[in-house]
């Protein structure tokens, strides 16, 4: 992507706000984020933090657009430093071009004032002037939209809005602080030190603004998910608490366990009873759940797991992402079973492949992973309204007749799910090998039936696979291939690369794997695979199903998602 | 007598002769049926172990989940259909050993459950290693030179925890044991009947006999009264039986989340609320 146009030829700005845990830069994302929407602009926001409360150094970036942008870039075109410490934490994004607008009194001499374009602005002694200086990064949110000359009204509704809960003296300082740091942007303007041009796009009043872990919510509730049991881990912890928070309004039980092992053992009870349940966890917690798992495919309980990645092994880097726990989930769990793995890319996928993953668990009695990560988790951009017309949340339980037995050997592997209480029958499940009726059997010829019987559901999630998309060129030469959330930074790669010869193969669902994904890479002369994690987990499984050894990678694991930057050169340098 | 019979026919029960569970089992089957509920109304959850086994043996609706995590799934059966009556039931390694985490935090939930523990103060099973309940000195296998972990007491742990009905019953004592396990099923919360019951291969020195010469039944006890239970939870020379505790006010789980206030059906019977959700969605359209 080019960058080095003056900010005045800009149709997409990249601010980044940097300061320290607690200072409050999540309350500016939040209202630079909804008040740029609410003015027609497009607008893409991710965060990168610290684990910590307090102190540390965490950064977002907002892109502001003309045309819709949803991937994290690089470059930065505007740096608030609201800390000292920000030219250290981000040295390999800024550039001379970047344009920082910090504070003496509180960044020092950290900025070479001959080599970066630095402006002083006193955020913090504006604030203090109006009453203390906690009303710094209010400031910042009246200068940023001053830049973009978005209407002060709508900013100060919003921003009243916001600080609506607290008492009158604060919403009235925080308004003041609004309103000087908006002035102080227009007499950067006068003085010419910052122009921006950027068009505002028409429609984005009916488009939702929203994060992976909203998505993913609605997506559950879409799907019927009426029970959610969850330990609080990062970054999976934002569904529990949007399910939570929307529980009694919705009828949905949302229950923090006293450790993943319960909040497993709950869900799977839930489904017993006839509720549609899903955990939200995330490595480590996952680990715990697989015993779990495991008994999820022994009793053929359906079962939704949310399983957002961070980097491992351990403890890792609780706040920070990864693509690393896709060899974890594929093969958790012991014993042989059938599953599903959806890895949704986009918010819209989020969305969709939740919902799907209630149907397709209650349908096939299989456990179904939605495998998220932290940055899709933590990312917003603004985003078509998710369309839910046309879905039906069909519950495939059965009414019981006194004779019911819970595992009836059929033809395609599928025994009519009772529940206890609907029907004259008895419904009985175990862990141990079982016979028709749910009890503990050790009949060996009836335990091969039984095994039989389970993995036969296997062709049918092959029928039900969701293909994976080609977007870019038809007939190409080059074929990248991305999974989950690696795949708005690589469409916008592709797309910068500008190729007649290039696609991209973009797979939602990793396992199983669809019956195309061969044909696809046979058409390619040349092959490539971006993945967020260190050894190509993805990779492998596709050399695993179609023998085919995807030579080009390119991989990251320092805890960062993929820059689009990044991307374009790193496929560039890769194409035939 | 017009209850139902639990009886499931011809099987092949996978206990030693002697054991404790069988009167168990008899019991618990003339307990449901003078309570006159209904096998199809019932579930029986259990995890792993000989105790673990007894939902096999009754005619009524079985979920047999994994060792020690008998109490999560029952938590969650009550809760999304408040209907059923649900009993979880193991044994002292299952509930106190491997699933002590959940008994802590089932306590503290307080689902209209109850929780049978057959309290054998051995691991059975497995050939007869000490359980978390098993006394100073017991020797095994694997602890060759006699147990020396302070044993675990689960009464006084329940009593801590402010368990809504804590009693401890005996095996051997047909009709008090009856009469514990009626109040407990239809007492309105968690209830934990711990049940001593003599391991006729594994456990020689916690016999029939030591139980019947070292066991007592409360007599003139204030069930109300949480610091006298405690008290006598902690008397460990001989060991008391009977309803401990108590506490009709506390209000279920099943209560506290709220969902059953305005709709009693069970969540099987109700749909999602598209309106809801498309106004949900409408929220982040962002209004200024």
């Amino acid at each position: 992507m080019p960058n080095n146009l003056p900010l005045n030829k800009k149709k997409d700005i990249s601010i980044v706000l940097c300061g320290q845990a607690g200072q409050g830069v999540q309350s500016v994302e939040f209202l630079l984020t909804r008040i740029f929407k609410l003015a027609d602009f497009n607008i893409f926001a991710t965060k990168e933090y610290m684990s910590r409360i307090r102190g540390g150094m965490n950064s977002t970036e907002i892109r502001i657009s003309s045309s819709p942008v949803n991937a994290f870039v690089k470059r930065i075109d505007i740096l608030i430093a609201l800390n000292k410490g920000a030219l250290q934490h981000l040295k390999d994004r800024i550039s001379p071009q970047t344009i920082i607008l910090a504070e003496q009194e509180i960044v020092g001499d950290e900025f070479d004032r001959t080599k970066c374009n630095y402006i002083d602005v006193p955020f913090t002694k504006i604030a203090a002037e109006i009453g203390n200086k906690i009303y710094s990064n209010v400031v910042a949110v009246g200068t940023i939209t001053g830049l973009f000359r978005i209407d002060l009204t709508t900013v100060s509704r919003f921003v009243k809005q916001f600080f609506s809960a607290k008492s009158e003296d604060i919403v009235k300082n925080n308004l003041a602080a609004v309103k000087a740091g908006y002035e102080l942007a227009g007499s950067l303007q006068n003085s010419s030190k910052i122009e921006l041009n950027i068009d505002k796009s028409v429609g984005l009043e009916q488009q939702i603004l929203l994060n992976g872990a909203e998505a993913v919510s609605i997506g559950a509730i879409a799907g019927g998910c009426d029970f959610i049991s969850a330990y609080p881990m990062s970054p999976s912890t934002g569904v529990l608490a949007f399910l939570a928070k929307n529980a009694k309004e919705l009828g949905i039980i949302a229950e923090q366990a006293e450790d993943e092992i319960a909040a497993i053992n709950m869900a799977i009870g839930a489904w017993y009873a006839g509720a549609r349940a899903m955990v939200t966890t995330s490595g480590g917690g996952f680990a715990l759940m697989t015993e779990g798992l495991s008994l999820a495919a022994m009793l053929e309980s359906p079962i939704v797991i949310h399983l957002a990645q961070r980097p491992g092994p351990a403890t890792g880097l609780p706040t920070r992402t990864e693509q690393a726990d896709l060899e974890l989930a594929l093969y958790a769990g012991h014993g042989e079973f059938p599953r599903i793995i959806f890895a949704p890319g986009t918010l819209e996928d989020a969305f969709s492949l939740t919902q799907k993953a209630f149907d397709l668990a209650d349908k096939y009695q299989v456990p179904v992973f939605i495998l998220t990560d932290q940055y899709l988790i933590d990312s917003y951009y603004n985003s078509a309204p998710f369309e839910i017309s046309g879905i039906k949340v069909e519950k495939h339980i059965v009414k019981t007749s006194k004779d019911y037995e819970r595992y009836e050997l059929t033809e395609n592997g599928i025994s009519p799910r009772g529940i206890p209480g609907f029907g004259k029958g008895l419904v009985a499940v175990d862990s141990d090998e079982h016979d028709r009726a749910g009890h503990i059997t050790e009949d060996l010829d009836l335990r091969t039936m039984m095994v039989d019987k389970r993995l036969r559901k296997f062709e049918l999630l092959y029928s039900e696979t969701i293909p994976p998309e080609l977007t870019g060129q038809e007939k190409y030469k080059n074929l990248v291939l991305c999974w989950g959330s690696t795949y708005n930074a690589a469409v916008e790669a592709v797309k910068n690369l500008d190729r007649d010869d290039l696609a991209l193969l973009y797979f939602k669902q990793v396992y199983p794997l669809h019956k195309t994904t061969e044909d696809y890479l046979r058409k390619a002369e040349n092959t490539i695979i971006i993945e967020n994690n260190a050894t190509s987990q993805f990779g492998k499984l596709i050399k695993l199903n179609t023998g085919i050894d995807i030579k080009n990678k390119i991989l990251k694991y320092n805890g960062l998602s993929f820059y689009v930057e990044e991307l374009t050169k790193k496929l560039k340098n890769l194409l035939n | 007598m017009k209850g139902e019979n639990f009886d499931i026919g011809n099987i092949d029960i996978a206990w030693c002769p002697g054991c404790g569970n069988f009167p168990i089992l008899k019991i618990l089957k003339q307990t449901l049926t003078e309570l006159e509920i209904d096998p199809i109304n019932l579930v029986l959850v259990s995890g792993i172990g000989q105790a673990a086994k007894i939902p096999h043996y009754f005619r009524t609706n079985v979920f047999n989940g994994l060792h020690g995590r008998a109490l999560p799934p029952a938590t969650a059966i009550k809760a999304a259909n408040p209907a059923l009556t649900v009993i979880a039931e193991s044994g002292d390694g299952d509930m106190y050993g491997e699933g002590g985490n959940h008994f802590l935090h089932t306590i503290r939930r307080n689902p209209d459950i109850t929780n049978i523990v057959h309290n054998n103060m051995v691991y059975g099973l497995t050939k007869g290693q000490a359980s978390p309940t098993s006394q100073r000195g017991f020797k095994t296998p694997v602890q060759v030179n006699g147990v020396f972990l302070e044993p675990f007491n689960p009464l006084a742990v329940a009593l801590a925890l402010d368990a809504s009905f804590v009693a401890r019953a005996f095996s051997g004592h047909a009709e008090q044991t009856k009469e514990i396990l009626k109040k407990a099923i239809a007492h309105k919360g968690y209830a934990l009947v711990d049940i001593l019951q003599p391991c006729a291969s594994f456990n020689k020195l916690n016999t029939y006999q030591w139980f019947n010469e070292n066991t007592y039944y409360l007599q003139g006890h204030d069930v109300y009264d949480r610091s006298l239970a405690f008290n006598k939870a902690l008397e460990n020379e001989k060991l008391g039986l009977g309803i401990f505790y108590m506490n009709p006010k506390k209000t279920t789980f099943e209560q506290n989340i709220g969902i059953y206030e305005q709709d009693q059906r069970p969540l099987y019977e109700r749909r999602t609320s598209f309106e809801k959700l498309s106004e949900l969605i409408d929220k982040f359209k962002v209004a200024g």
